[in-house]
């Protein structure tokens, strides 16, 4: 019988603990399957961050390290020193990279950092139980903002592709969604077109991910993906905020 | 060979790159800045890097990455800087990280002053961090002695994989003394089989984590932590006595209020009071039983502890004499010194008070 789906390699046999229908799974199997396509997984060091991903150590084939909430960029930046030659990513929720870690995110983006920030936004914390995220969209409601967010109160959602584009450090950053078979090949190209240009030496990569928090968006996995393509796309447009690879061929 | 003059801040610089270390990562802050100044200058010779970080926070997490992958990792800060430092602290500590962190003490609490102070005592022997930890703490009173107690300080880190402070404050880290490079004497150190370089497909993933989320698995990992400290009370502990044997005033003191207190001793001697000093080097483990032993010494009729600080070491000196010896205290808090002066008064006080 011919074999024709299996596990990634860069996946661990343990079982993820994931809630039923939550992409953080379809992400990394995504990453898995790159680190395997370029053949990296025994070259390759992981940072897991704090939120629904802590576990991200046990699941992933290669190296890891888990970092403290926020932290994982300037942990993978020490990693990256002392292996320059190694792949390293960290894999973040939008709590983590958007909140409490925005000044380590941002300047692991300015000094160009040879990395790559798998970025994971569901406009949400998920592991605490539903609370509010600066990603969260206005009149959303969470367990902290149980009328829904509101400008005059909380700001109005951030958006870090298109912030963290404005550093020169940053050459990649690309905004996709998990949320159907075409758009799940488009954020594998996404994720692996980062790590190339990580690996090319080129400077510091983000994809960010929509991502479905059915548990906590209170929708069942089919609601939450037909949500997430009404709701966070227009907030969170889809699309490439920083290529500068390709410019600077482009003006060669 | 040679003495040299140097500076307490590029000492502790130029001894960790003697001691093998090629990853600092700090921030800039008042008494220290020399640290990382000299490491910016001298890290690329030795094909090191420095790197200046956004905050202590980001510093320390990138000793953590840098430390979780098998280097020689050094951060340095002074008081304010240590505190931002203690979540990273608490993770290493659970992660079992060797690193060695300096804090060049100034006066507190807050943004506090820029003087020598000691009042982060209880910050670093007590953890600022959450959880039950430890880390080693060495507390050198000269240039000379914080240079060796670097490359040990390395080794212990190694050896025990536990975060390692070296506090010392404005004072020494500000102040030109004469600096004989030894050769260390070689420990034997554990292979770093657990860091996290690439699996090059050829072992099972390595993970370097502080998240036990079972709580059983979580005891455990507690449990097998304080065997360490234990075993780390049983090697580690470093004090010295000078002029104990007849004393009848003994201070207690580390760091540079131990030095002033030295002064203040032959002062007293020449005034025809017997003092001493006994001098914890390594502030945690603690020298309990030898501090015990030698406060009880026939001839002692008073204990004076002496910090720069409103009174934290003196706990453990309490706690190391069991009641056995009632203590005395002379503190100066915020950023200011003894002076040889107010000490001799506060030994003759105590006396008197016997
Ligand atoms: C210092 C600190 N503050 C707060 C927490 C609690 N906490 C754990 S996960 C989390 C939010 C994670 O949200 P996000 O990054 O969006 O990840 P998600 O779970 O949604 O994937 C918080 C606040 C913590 N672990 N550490
Ligand atoms: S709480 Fe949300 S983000 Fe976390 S695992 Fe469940 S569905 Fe996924
Ligand atoms: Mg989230």
């Amino acid at each position: 019988m011919a074999i024709v789906y299996e596990r990634s390699r860069g996946l661990t046999e343990t079982e993820m603990h994931f809630c039923p229908g939550c992409t953080h799974g379809v992400i990394h199997k995504l990453v898995a399957e790159v680190l395997e396509e370029l053949d990296i997984i025994g070259s390759t060091i992981g940072v897991a961050s704090v939120g629904c991903s802590a576990f991200a150590y046990n699941y992933f084939a290669c190296d890891m390290q888990q970092a403290a909430h926020g932290r994982a960029p300037a942990v993978a930046t020490g990693i990256k020193r002392v292996h320059p030659h190694l792949a390293v990513f960290t894999y973040q929720g939008d709590g983590d990279l958007a909140a409490i870690g925005t000044a380590e995110i941002v300047h692991a983006a300015m000094r160009g950092e040879k990395i790559t920030a798998i970025f994971a936004n569901n406009a949400i914390y998920g592991m605490t139980g539903g609370q509010m995220a600066p990603t969260t969209l206005l009149g959303q409601k969470s367990t902290t903002s149980p009328q829904g967010r509101q400008k005059e109160m909380h700001g109005s959602p951030i958006r870090m592709a298109e912030m963290l584009a404005t550093l020169d450090g940053c050459v990649y950053t690309e905004r996709v969604m998990v949320a159907d078979p075409a758009s799940i090949a488009k954020a594998k190209r996404a994720i692996k077109k980062a790590f190339t240009l990580q690996l090319s030496g080129a400077g510091f990569t983000m994809v960010e991910l929509l991502s479905t928090c059915p548990t906590n968006w209170g929708l069942s996995p089919v609601e939450a993906v037909g949500w997430l393509k009404e709701n966070l796309v227009p907030c969170y447009p889809l699309g490439v905020y920083a290529d500068k690879a390709e410019q600077k061929e482009a003006t060669r | 060979m040679a003495k040299e003059l140097w500076k307490g801040n590029e000492a502790v610089a130029e001894a960790a790159i003697r001691a093998g270390c090629r990853f600092f990562f700090g921030y800039p802050i008042t008494p220290q800045n020399e640290i990382p100044e000299y490491f910016s200058r001298h890290m690329p010779e030795h094909d090191g890097v420095f790197l200046q970080a956004e905050s202590e926070v980001a510093a320390i997490n990138m000793a953590y990455g840098a430390a979780g992958c098998g280097a020689r990792v050094m951060t340095s800060s002074s008081s304010p800087g240590i505190s931002l430092k203690q979540e990273g602290i608490s993770y290493m500590a659970g992660a079992e990280l060797p690193v060695v962190i300096v804090n060049m003490m100034r006066g507190g609490p807050g943004l506090g002053s820029i003087a020598p102070a000691q009042s982060d005592y209880f910050q670093a022997t007590r953890g600022g961090g959450n959880g039950d930890y430890r880390t080693v703490v060495l507390a050198p009173a000269t240039i000379q002695e914080m240079t060796d107690l670097t490359q040990e300080a390395f080794d212990i880190a190694d050896i025990y994989r536990i975060p390692v402070l070296i506090v010392a404050d404005g004072m020494i880290g500000q102040m030109m003394e004469a600096v004989e490079w030894k050769q260390p004497k070689p420990r034997k150190l554990p292979k770093k089989s657990w860091a996290t370089d690439g699996t090059k497909g050829k072992r099972e993933h390595n993970i370097i984590s502080s998240l036990f989320i079972d709580p059983k698995d979580c005891t455990l990992h507690n449990h097998r932590l304080q065997q360490k400290h234990d075993l780390i009370t049983q090697h580690e502990i470093r004090f010295e006595e000078y002029l104990t044997d007849d004393a009848e005033i003994l201070f207690v003191a580390y760091g540079t209020t131990a030095r002033i207190c030295q002064a203040a001793v032959l002062r007293l001697r020449e005034a025809g009071v017997k003092a001493g000093v006994f001098r914890p080097i390594s502030l945690w483990p603690f020298p309990e039983k030898e501090l015990y032993d030698c406060a009880n010494r026939a001839g002692v009729k008073a204990v004076l502890c002496a910090e720069m600080s409103m009174g934290q070491m003196i706990d453990d000196v309490k706690i190391a004499l069991g009641g056995s010896k009632s203590v005395h205290f002379f503190g100066t808090g915020g950023g200011t010194c003894p002076t040889p002066a107010e000490l001799t008064k506060a030994a003759q006080d105590a006396l008197e008070g016997v």
